[in-house]
């Protein structure tokens, strides 16, 4: 066998795991990786590599791919800045379970530790804000750690791997094979869950009056058929369910047991039913602060049941009862299988559903029209009326728009719903939509944006543009840093520091100068007409859809406050918060 | 507003990992990431191919803290094992201590009584100074530091605390 350059092993043993696609940003460090890609791109399977304009970017458009098809995202930088600009994304992965790659360029092992050009002590920076990393000291090691890093970036608990490779080693020469399945010595996730446990999860479930399920991101990560099965599980035992924002999409909105999203921005039926429960069984969710609400009164009268691939999740936050340690998607199969088996009947459960129908009836999603303005959640429904029939692909930033999409968009199916969760990264939403549009070519996809979040990474409208990817950006412009204000308006009587979005570009222009079109709505009248524009228009458009300036997002827990004390309307926010609160985040 | 500290309750956990360069960095760093505190921490290689370390790890945490310590632990890729040897059960825990304790006279005699009464050993002597070496619970190494202090303490160096279980199965 000959041998090969640690460049050549790299793209080879990228190649072997199925690899498609690579965002990334050239650099000295990695130039001879950018020759190997550059020498391979003629042949068959070859991979496709995306050049972004920001390394943050590469990062967010590597999830956003991962998100929507299930695989994982790989991410190319060099060495220093290409690195720590590549760490926001990577912590994102990490807090939202997103099995992703990044392989960072590092300067030549004999530079290491002198303050070489562009060095930076990557494996150090990333230790924490990675599920592993590997500094790669010899060509001979490079193929199986490659390997073994996808291993470990989409098994178990899914996250983030960083492999940093010095420039010898890209250069050096050894012998490649593909190693095959691995089996690591230490790494070894539970995905088989304990079936004592799920009988007993099952027979507590027969026995409950008011159970509720709360799903999270991990039915989404273990795959389309967890989707499935939450579904027949739901049908069967006739459970309420509801979702983290993670989780959006596992059972479909339009299904009668669904009760919309739980916690800050949840529902009042949601959050109701959690806390008048009598069982709740968590699918693949962490009990995370934004969902809970004050723990002392979070569902305080019921028994727990926590199902999740992570140990390290199950009484993190909240004790819970009956802890069960495996995949969630195999964990619902087992438990059909087993209320099946002990002909268990369909549980009636009509008080119950009586009551959570008594909550709905406060209508908490509704919201007042005045005059012309567009209130931001009439442009979301508009736009989820217009293009549901073609099942798109919503992201998001982060701020007020992402939980009014959150709230009136209905997502019928996981991997639709892409947007930063655990972290908060503004400027996730556009390179995830690129990285989404590039998994499905043919799909529609939408980054519901606002109008600060836009600028974080408004550069990858020439990425986009370069790869003809007809990406939408719908942006509910309301001139404010949406969410600091509404927080201000509540904490700090509506002393609006350094929230308001001042010399904002004309987006329309902005978009133009990219090679997008772009579409200006403002009024009412315009909205319809607008959305259809930009669905008729075949490439990528930009929408700066001008909403009513101080709408806030309802209903709203604040921080550290019992999912009882919700609240649904503009009203009730005002006036100074004390320190405690104050201190909440 | 003040911040508000909960009841804790010290630990000693042995954790066995894959000696790879910078797995001292991922457990110290987690300790600091999530906030948890190190007591004492030693660490050497176990194993005849010099491939696993064991880390001694003395941590004080309230219990559902000290429940998260371990799984967060657990979950590191180069970790093989994580045993609280406190929860275990009976076990050892010895540290070695090297003092150095200077002084003429009544002093010096005194200080070579009581390092007999303590079993330390004299591992280094000149005119006017001894170092002892003594090794024991770290209750037994604080007295005795506590009574050199009095005649000529100058110096100390302690290892942490290494433990064990007790019986004939590993923990």
């Amino acid at each position: 066998m000959t041998e090969k350059s640690g460049a050549d092993i790299l793209i080879e043993a990228l190649s072997d795991l199925g690899v498609e696609v690579i965002f990334g940003y050239p650099g000295g460090a990695v130039l001879p990786i950018y020759d190997a890609i550059f020498k391979q791109a003629d042949k068959p399977n070859a991979i496709k590599h995306i050049l972004v304009r920001h390394e943050q970017a590469a990062t967010h458009a590597a999830e956003g791919y991962a998100r929507s098809t299930g695989k994982p995202g790989v991410v190319l930088v060099t060495s220093g800045p290409g690195a720590t600009n590549a760490v926001t994304g990577i912590t994102d992965a990490l807090m939202d379970s997103i099995p992703m790659v990044v392989i960072t360029g590092q300067v030549p092992t004999a530079l290491i530790g002198t303050d070489a050009f562009q060095e930076a002590d990557t494996v150090g920076i990333t230790r924490h804000c990675t599920k592993h990393n590997y500094l790669v000291k010899a060509p001979e090691t490079l193929g199986s750690i490659i390997h073994e890093a996808f291993h470990i970036a989409t098994s178990g608990r899914p996250g983030p791997v960083v492999v940093d490779i010095p420039k010898d080693v890209q250069v050096a020469t050894a012998r490649y094979e593909s190693p095959g399945p691995i089996t690591h010595k230490t790494y070894r996730p539970q995905t088989q869950p304990d079936a004592a446990k799920i009988q007993e999860a099952v027979d507590m479930l027969a026995a409950a009056e008011r159970p509720v399920f709360y799903t999270g991101g991990g039915i989404i990560n273990s795959g389309p058929e967890a989707s499935k099965l939450l579904r027949e599980l739901a049908a069967m035992t006739g459970a309420p369910v509801t979702s983290t924002l993670m989780g959006l999409g596992a059972l479909p909105a339009s299904d009668d047991k669904w009760l919309g999203m739980l916690g800050m921005h949840g529902t009042y039926e949601a959050n109701w039913a959690m806390n008048k429960a009598d069982l709740i069984i968590a699918f693949g969710a962490r009990f995370d602060d934004r969902v809970t609400g004050r723990l002392d009164a979070f569902a305080p009268n019921s028994r727990k049941v926590h199902i999740d691939i992570d140990r390290s999740s199950v009484n993190k936050n909240v004790r819970v009862d009956l802890p069960i340690i495996g995949d969630v998607g195999i964990a619902l199969r087992e438990m059909i299988d087993c209320w099946k088996a002990r002909q268990h009947p369909k549980p009636d459960l009509t008080e119950w559903w009586n009551r959570i129908n008594g909550w709905r009836q406060a209508k908490c999603l509704d919201f007042e029209e005045k005059g012309d303005a567009i209130m931001p959640q009439r442009a979301i429904r508009a736009l989820y009326e217009a293009t549901r029939h073609r099942a798109p692909i919503i992201s998001t930033e982060v701020g007020q728009h992402q939980m009014w999409a959150a709230q009136h968009f209905g997502f019928e199916a996981p991997n639709k719903w892409l947007t930063s969760g655990g972290l908060g990264t503004m400027g996730y939403g556009l390179p995830a939509a690129i990285g989404a549009q590039l998994g499905h070519p043919d799909a529609l996809v939408i980054d519901i944006a606002g109008e600060a979040s836009i600028q974080m990474n408004i550069q990858e409208l020439a990425t986009a543009m370069q790869y003809r990817l007809p990406v939408k950006i719908f942006i509910l412009n309301n001139e404010y840093m949406g969410m600091v204000r509404q927080w201000q308006e509540l904490t700090y009587q509506s002393r609006y520091s350094e929230s308001y979005s001042d010399t904002l570009p004309d987006f329309v222009k902005l978009a133009e100068a990219y090679g997008w079109k772009g579409i200006k709505i403002e009024g009412r009248q315009e909205l319809e007409p607008g959305i259809a524009e930009m669905l008729a228009y075949d490439g990528p458009v930009l929408v700066d859809c001008r909403v009513a300036k101080l709408a806030n997002c309802f209903p709203m827990i604040p921080s550290g406050a019992a999912h009882t004390e919700m609240m649904l309307q503009a009203a009730e926010v005002s006036g100074e918060m004390d320190d405690e609160a104050k201190a909440l985040v | 507003m003040h911040i508000k500290e909960e009841t804790k309750e010290r630990h000693t956990l042995a954790v066995i990992v894959d000696n790879e360069p910078g797995i001292l960095a991922r457990i110290a760093g987690l300790f600091t990431a999530r906030g948890y505190n190190i007591e004492s921490l030693t660490v050497s290689e176990i194993t005849e191919d010099n491939r696993i370390s064991r880390i001694t790890i003395v941590t004080s945490a309230s219990a559902a803290v000290m429940e998260q310590i371990i799984a967060q632990l657990e979950r590191l890729v180069p970790v093989h094992k994580v045993t609280d040897l406190t929860a275990f059960g009976p076990h050892v825990e010895r540290e070695l201590a090297l003092v150095k304790v200077a002084g003429t006279g009544d002093h010096r005699i005194e200080a070579l009584r009581l390092a007999e009464v303590y079993r330390a050993r004299v591992v280094d002597a000149t005119i006017s100074s001894f170092v002892f070496e003594v090794t024991g619970g770290s209750d037994k190494i604080d007295k005795f530091l506590e009574l050199m202090r009095e005649l000529g303490l100058v110096e100390v160096a302690r290892t942490g605390i290494v433990a064990i279980s007790r019986g004939k199965e590993a923990a």
